[in-house]
């Protein structure tokens, strides 16, 4: 797999590593050892797997092709490699993944990718631009994503933070997260609470508990709060005392490049 | 009963021009074999089904099979867009493509309601999104609704069954009576199968028997039309303890799928200058 590397790089101390890099770092961090992740492919799948590597043996790994508890050594290209059958506790059917495991809400994070992401944390991955029926770009669509944001106990998002991708209001509402506002979800019957961070290539966001509008808590070392705002389609609520969040420890970034160099090298 | 033929005469047999056909295999067993024989014999106005559309169906859509397309999720897994699927939709090439899309739960239920002999599957989905108000114009009958449940109250979705003409999947085995045994990611092959009038399953091998495996999937001869032997047939997709997934092809895809005449030159060299079955 190429990893897509991202052009900036940066240093903090003896350590050089990129954005991509560090937001992956990020992304793993969010995910508690011997929780259940529903794991969304590329991204997510990456941190996903930095974090059973480090602080997370425990965690457990669900892939909507049906496995249940995988454990690749080497990063799957695709959510249904071999590696995660033949490494999962159970394989189950496409119908089953959905019907027993998702819907009943026994997955304590849902771990998504997004194309355009808007600042109540509605996913778009379907159209961009035009209309649903001539549109200017067509994505892949919903895949699993709609049930995964509407039903693990909570998401994590992870994406690259640019005006293109953090919209207003996305063109198309593939996945819901706080609709429009407070009491959107409730109002929709959606069991889980919805979105509680996007982890981007700058920094983290959460939801200001009033108004569930994103709003950036935590910056990446280098990054300043006037950056985050010029990467955003939205005036960007930045946090009056952002947490410095730190760089990759060296332990992070070998794992990461670890797991990475396996899959180059297959 | 099933009957053992060649790929040719399977697809020649199966499947009709017009027909409502799912070749279904969740990134695991794909029938791209079955698939480029149905682009070798010309095909037309085929309303293509699968969750997944993945190359296979980039394929059949560049080499203008299809008239719709009834999905849940069109990229290629990990590298991008399926460019052919893309063409199609945002500039109608090589001709228009009718659309009909879900989400993988809608999708699969819609299966499971085909197994089932149902007219439509319940499920908690879609609720918010753009797509619950999608698939209501065009020709077609809607096919997300919501219903409310007798007991609760509660309303939930309900999702149309998926009735295709045929099914077509990959398997590890069949037996010389044309039982039919898979393992690993079993996707939704045996909902497709059991909601198909028929179906078309190529196998890695004929055995004499096959030996039970706790956890496979076995498609008993007599819920199965045509069976032929094809190794290799999944490629570039795989089949577990046979092939590994190439991920090369998929990642060289992006550039072939980018360009119509380099696609169109990968038709010539690949598809129609091949005999069936051929890799």
């Amino acid at each position: 797999m190429t990893s897509q590397v991202s052009m900036n790089s940066v240093q903090t101390g003896e350590l050089m590593y990129t954005a991509d890099e560090m937001m992956t770092v990020a992304a793993a961090r969010a995910l508690r050892d011997g929780i259940t992740c529903f794991v969304g492919i590329g991204l997510p799948s990456a941190a996903a797997n930095l974090a059973r590597a480090t602080h997370a043996p425990g965690l457990v790994l669900i892939y909507e092709s049906g496995t249940i508890g995988a454990k690749p050594t080497e990063l799957p290209l695709s959510i249904g490699d071999g590696i995660l059958a033949q490494t999962a506790d159970a394989v189950v059917s496409v119908p089953e993944i959905f019907n027993y495991w998702l819907q009943p809400g026994r997955i304590d994070v849902g771990f998504l990718g997004a194309a355009q992401i808007d600042k109540f944390g509605n996913i778009n991955t379907t159209v961009i631009g035009g209309n649903y029926g001539n549109p200017r770009v067509r994505l892949p669509g919903a895949g699993g994503a709609p049930e995964i944001a509407a039903s693990c106990h909570e998401v994590i998002v992870v994406v690259r933070q640019s005006t293109r991708s953090f919209v207003e209001r996305v063109d198309f509402v593939t996945s819901v997260g706080y609709g429009s506002g407070p009491g959107d979800r409730e109002r929709l019957g959606l069991t889980g609470a919805g979105p509680m961070k996007i982890i981007t290539d700058l920094g983290v966001l959460e939801p200001d508990p009033a108004t569930l509008e994103f709003t950036m808590t935590g910056l990446y070392p280098g990054v300043s709060a006037a950056a985050a705002k010029e990467r955003a389609g939205w005036n960007l609520a930045v946090a009056s005392e952002p947490e410095i969040i730190a760089g990759p420890s060296p332990a992070e970034l070998g794992a990461l490049r670890n797991l990475q160099r396996s899959t180059d090298d297959r | 009963m099933a009957e053992i033929v060649s790929l040719a005469e399977a697809v020649e047999r199966a499947i009709h021009d017009g027909d409502a056909v799912a070749m279904e295999g969740f990134t695991h067993l794909i029938p791209f074999a079955a698939g480029h024989e149905v682009i070798r014999q010309r095909r037309r106005d085929l309303t293509l089904i699968r969750m997944t559309p993945d190359l296979i169906y980039d394929q059949l859509i560049g080499a203008g099979c299809a008239r719709r397309l009834i999905f849940s999720w069109g990229g290629n897994p990990g590298v991008g867009s399926l460019h052919r699927f893309r063409d199609a939709v945002e500039h109608a090439w090589p001709t228009a493509l009718e659309i009909e899309e879900h989400s993988h739960a809608g999708m699969a239920n819609r299966y499971v309601a085909g197994a089932s002999g149902l007219p439509f599957a319940v499920l908690r989905g879609y609720n918010g999104t753009g797509l619950e108000t999608l698939n209501t114009g065009h020709d077609t009958a809607p096919t997300i609704k919501p219903i409310t449940c007798p007991f609760t109250g509660e309303t939930l979705t309900a999702v149309a069954a998926i009735r295709p003409d045929v099914a077509v999947i990959h398997a590890q085995r069949a037996d010389r009576a044309g039982n039919v045994q898979l393992w690993g990611i079993a996707g939704v092959q045996k909902e497709a199968v059991l909601a198909s009038r028929r179906s078309v399953v190529t196998v890695e091998e004929i055995a004499e028997s096959l030996d039970p495996r706790p956890g496979a999937v076995v498609l008993p001869s007599w819920t199965v039309s045509y069976v032929a032997h094809v190794p290799g047939g999944a490629h570039p997709s795989y089949a577990l303890g046979y092939s590994v997934r190439d991920n090369d092809y998929y990642l060289a895809w992006d550039a072939i799928g980018r360009d119509r005449e380099a696609f169109g030159r990968w038709l010539e060299e690949h598809v129609y200058a091949v005999s069936p079955g051929q890799p």
